[in-house]
C-alpha cells in the first residue's frame, strides 16, 4: 500500500510535528514500506483470540491511599522550563 | 586493572590491592581516552564519581560497606540522573537536567556503586545501531569502521572495550541483547515488571524493560538483585521477592532441557553465525544438557507486530514532549500549535518521527482494528508458543541476531532492513520474558551472540546456565586488541 503525500501531512498534523517539503516523500517511503511489513500480520488466524495489551496478565492495577506524598517542587521542576512567569509555564497568546 | 570482571575487582578492592578512588581514576581516563574512538559517553561525571569513591572508601573502612560499595558502573542515558543531564540521545532532551533518580540510580546509589557517566544511545532507544543518536553514532570497538548495535550500543561498546566494567541498559525489541550480541558482551534484559521503569525514559511502555550489559552472567548476576524489586511508583512493577541470582548461579546443568527455537534457523540466519551457535550448543550437551527442537509458529510474525504496538505506544509516550514544560522549543513560535509542532519536528530525529507518524496511523480512526487490534491479537499467540515451549523445555536458545556486527551508514537509508535486526529478540518483549545474551564464539572476526529465554521471573536460570557456559569457555573474556591494555592513548 502506498501513502500518498496528503495522508502523510495530514498524520504528521495529528501527531504535531512540522515536516520540511524534503522529508514528506521520505516518509511517505518508508511509511509505506513499514504498513506493507505490517500488512503481513492480515495473513494470522485471530478469531476468537483474545487481545493482549501487556505482558503480565492478571495484574490488576494498583490503588494507593488518597493522601498527600508529594510536596511541592515546582521551583525544581520548572528550570527546565524553556518560558516561565509567577510559576505558570509561559505560552504564546492562546486566546484573542 | 582493565581486564578485571566487576567479580573480581570486588574482591581486589576488598584485599586493598587498589583503592576505590585509584580504580575510578583508571577508568575515568580509559573513558576519556577512548571517547574519540568509540563515542560510547554523552556525559562524564568524574566530580560525582570521585565524591561517591570517597564515601565508598569510608564505608569500606568503617565496615557499613555491602557486596557492591566501590565498584564502578555506568548508566544508559535513558535513565534519570538527578543533576546531572539526561538526553535519551535526542536533541529534545539536551537541555534537560533531570530533577530526580530513576529508581534504578537511586537503588545502585544506595548500593554504594560508583556512577562513570552516562552512555551514548539510539535517539529515544530507537534504532538498532545506534546511528540514530543526536550525539553521532558509537563505534564498534572490534573494528571502528561496524556499528555496535542498539540502541544500548554505548553501554555495549563501553564493556567491550573495557572502560566500564558493567553498565544499565534497556530492552524493547532487542537493545540490550542485540548490542551484546555484536560487540561480543553479556547482557540480560529481565522478565517485564522486575526491574522498576520509574524514571526510566519511556519509549514503549508495554516493552521496555530496564537491565544489564556486563562481561560475564557472574557480574549481572551480583548487579540485577539490587537493581530489580517492586516499586510503588511504577505501576506494572512486580511485586515478588528478588531471589539471591548470585546463589543460583552455580547449580549444574545435568538433565537441563534446552528448546531450539525452529524458527530462528531460518533462511535469514548467515551460515558461518549458525554454525557458531551450533557449537556453543555443544558445549551445553557436554554440560549433561539435551537438546529438543521447538516450533513457536506464530514468532515469524513478531516483527510486523512491534511495529504496530511499539510505535503506538511510542506517539502515545512521546505525545509529553510539548516544548512547554521541559526539553527544546522552537525559536520564536508564532502561536500554540506553530510551537508545538515546530519543537517537535526540530527536537526529534528521523527515526524518532517515523515510529511517532507510524503510532499516529495504526492508531488513527478507521485503521485500529484493522492494525492495532489486530496486533494485540497475534502478540496473544506468540506468547501462547512461548508458555506452550515453557511448558516442555527450561529454556529456550538460538541466535540474538542473524549475523554479525554491519558497517556504519550499510542499513542507515532502509528502515525495513534495520527492523529486520530484531527479529530473533523481539519475541520475548512481546511475551515478556527474560532473555540474555553471551558470546559464544567469533565470525570473521566479529563476536557472536547465543541467545537463552527462560519463563517468566526465570532470571535466576538463564544466568546459571549461562553462567556454566562461562565457566567452560572464555569467549566472554575476550578483549578487543586495541583496548587490551592498562594505558589507553
Amino acid at each position: 500500500m502506498s501513502l500518498n503525500r496528503d495522508q502523510i501531512n495530514s498524520i504528521a498534523h495529528l501527531a504535531r510535528l512540522s515536516l520540511t517539503d524534503a522529508e514528506v516523500p521520505v516518509y511517505q517511503d518508508s511509511l509505506s514500506k513499514i504498513v506493507d511489513l505490517v500488512g503481513q500480520l492480515d495473513a494470522a488466524e485471530t478469531a476468537g483470540i483474545e487481545p493482549m495489551a501487556h505482558p503480565l496478565p492478571g495484574l490488576a492495577q494498583r490503588l494507593r491511599p488518597d493522601v498527600v506524598t508529594e510536596k511541592d517542587q515546582h521551583e525544581l521542576y520548572q528550570r527546565n522550563a524553556p518560558q516561565t512567569e509567577a510559576a505558570l509555564y509561559l505560552v504564546p497568546k492562546v486566546i484573542e | 586493572m582493565h581486564n578485571l570482571t566487576l567479580a573480581e575487582l570486588a574482591r581486589k578492592l576488598r584485599a586493598k590491592e587498589f583503592s576505590v578512588t585509584e580504580l575510578t581514576k583508571a577508568l575515568l581516563a580509559r573513558i576519556e581516552a577512548a571517547q574519540p574512538k568509540l563515542n560510547a559517553f554523552i556525559t562524564v561525571m568524574a566530580e560525582s564519581a570521585l565524591a561517591q569513591s570517597a564515601r565508598a572508601e569510608a564505608a569500606l573502612k568503617d565496615g557499613s560497606a555491602g557486596p557492591l560499595t566501590g565498584l564502578p558502573l555506568a548508566h544508559k542515558d535513558i535513565f534519570c540522573t538527578s543533576g546531572v543531564r539526561t538526553s535519551c540521545g535526542s536533541r529534545m532532551l539536551d537541555n534537560f537536567v533531570s530533577p530526580y533518580d530513576a529508581t534504578v540510580v537511586e537503588k545502585l546509589n544506595a548500593s554504594g556503586m560508583v556512577t562513570l557517566g552516562k552512555t551514548n544511545m539510539d535517539e529515544f532507544a530507537m534504532g538498532s545501531s545506534n546511528e540514530t543518536s543526536w550525539y553521532g553514532p558509537v563505534k564498534n570497538p572490534w573494528d571502528l569502521k561496524l556499528v555496535p548495535g542498539g540502541s544500548s550500543g554505548g553501554s555495549a561498546a563501553a564493556v567491550a572495550a573495557r572502560v566500564a566494567p558493567i553498565a544499565t541498559a534497556t530492552d524493547t525489541g532487542g537493545s540490550i541483547r542485540q548490542p551484546a550480541s555484536l560487540c561480543g558482551v553479556t547482557g540480560i534484559k529481565p522478565t517485564y515488571g522486575r526491574v522498576s521503569r520509574f524514571g526510566m525514559i519511556a519509549f514503549a511502555s508495554s516493552l521496555d524493560q530496564g537491565g544489564l550489559i556486563a562481561q560475564s552472567a557472574e557480574d549481572c548476576a551480583m548487579v540485577l538483585g539490587a537493581m530489580s524489586g517492586f516499586d510503588p511508583r511504577d505501576s506494572t512493577s512486580v511485586d515478588t521477592p528478588v531471589p539471591n541470582y548470585v546463589a543460583e548461579l552455580d547449580k549444574p546443568l545435568a538433565g537441563l532441557k534446552i528448546g531450539l527455537i525452529k524458527e530462528f534457523f531460518d533462511k535469514g540466519l548467515d551460515a558461518a553465525v549458525e554454525k557458531c551457535i551450533r557449537e556453543a550448543l555443544r558445549e551445553y550437551e557436554k554440560l549433561g544438557a539435551r537438546l529438543v527442537e521447538v516450533k513457536l509458529p506464530a514468532l515469524p510474525l513478531s516483527v510486523p507486530t512491534y511495529y504496530v504496538v511499539a510505535p503506538a505506544e511510542c506517539s502515545s509516550n512521546l505525545a509529553r514532549f510539548d516544548g512547554v514544560r521541559y526539553g527544546y522549543r522552537c525559536q520564536e513560535p508564532k502561536d500554540l500549535m506553530d510551537l508545538y509542532k515546530r519543537s517537535r519536528g526540530e527536537g526529534f530525529g528521523a527515526e524518532v518521527k517515523r515510529r511517532i507518524m507510524t503510532g499516529t496511523y495504526v492508531l488513527s480512526a478507521g485503521y485500529y482494528d484493522a492494525y492495532y487490534l489486530k496486533a494485540q491479537r497475534v502478540r496473544q499467540l506468540i506468547n501462547q508458543d512461548f508458555k506452550r515451549a515453557f511448558g516442555e523445555v527450561d529454556v529456550l536458545m538460538g541466535p540474538t541476531a542473524p549475523d554479525v556486527a554491519f558497517g556504519l551508514g550499510a542499513k542507515a537509508s532502509d528502515p525495513i532492513q534495520m527492523y529486520l535486526n530484531d527479529i530473533y529478540t523481539i519475541g520475548a518483549n512481546l511475551a515478556g520474558v527474560p532473555a540474555m545474551s553471551i558470546p559464544c564464539g567469533f565470525v570473521r572476526d566479529l563476536p557472536v551472540g547465543l541467545q537463552i529465554c527462560g519463563p517468566h521471573f526465570g532470571e535466576g536460570k538463564l544466568l546459571n546456565v549461562a553462567h556454566a557456559f562461562q565457566q567452560v569457555t572464555d569467549w566472554h573474556r575476550r578483549i578487543p586488541a586495541a583496548f587490551d591494555r592498562e594505558v589507553l592513548s
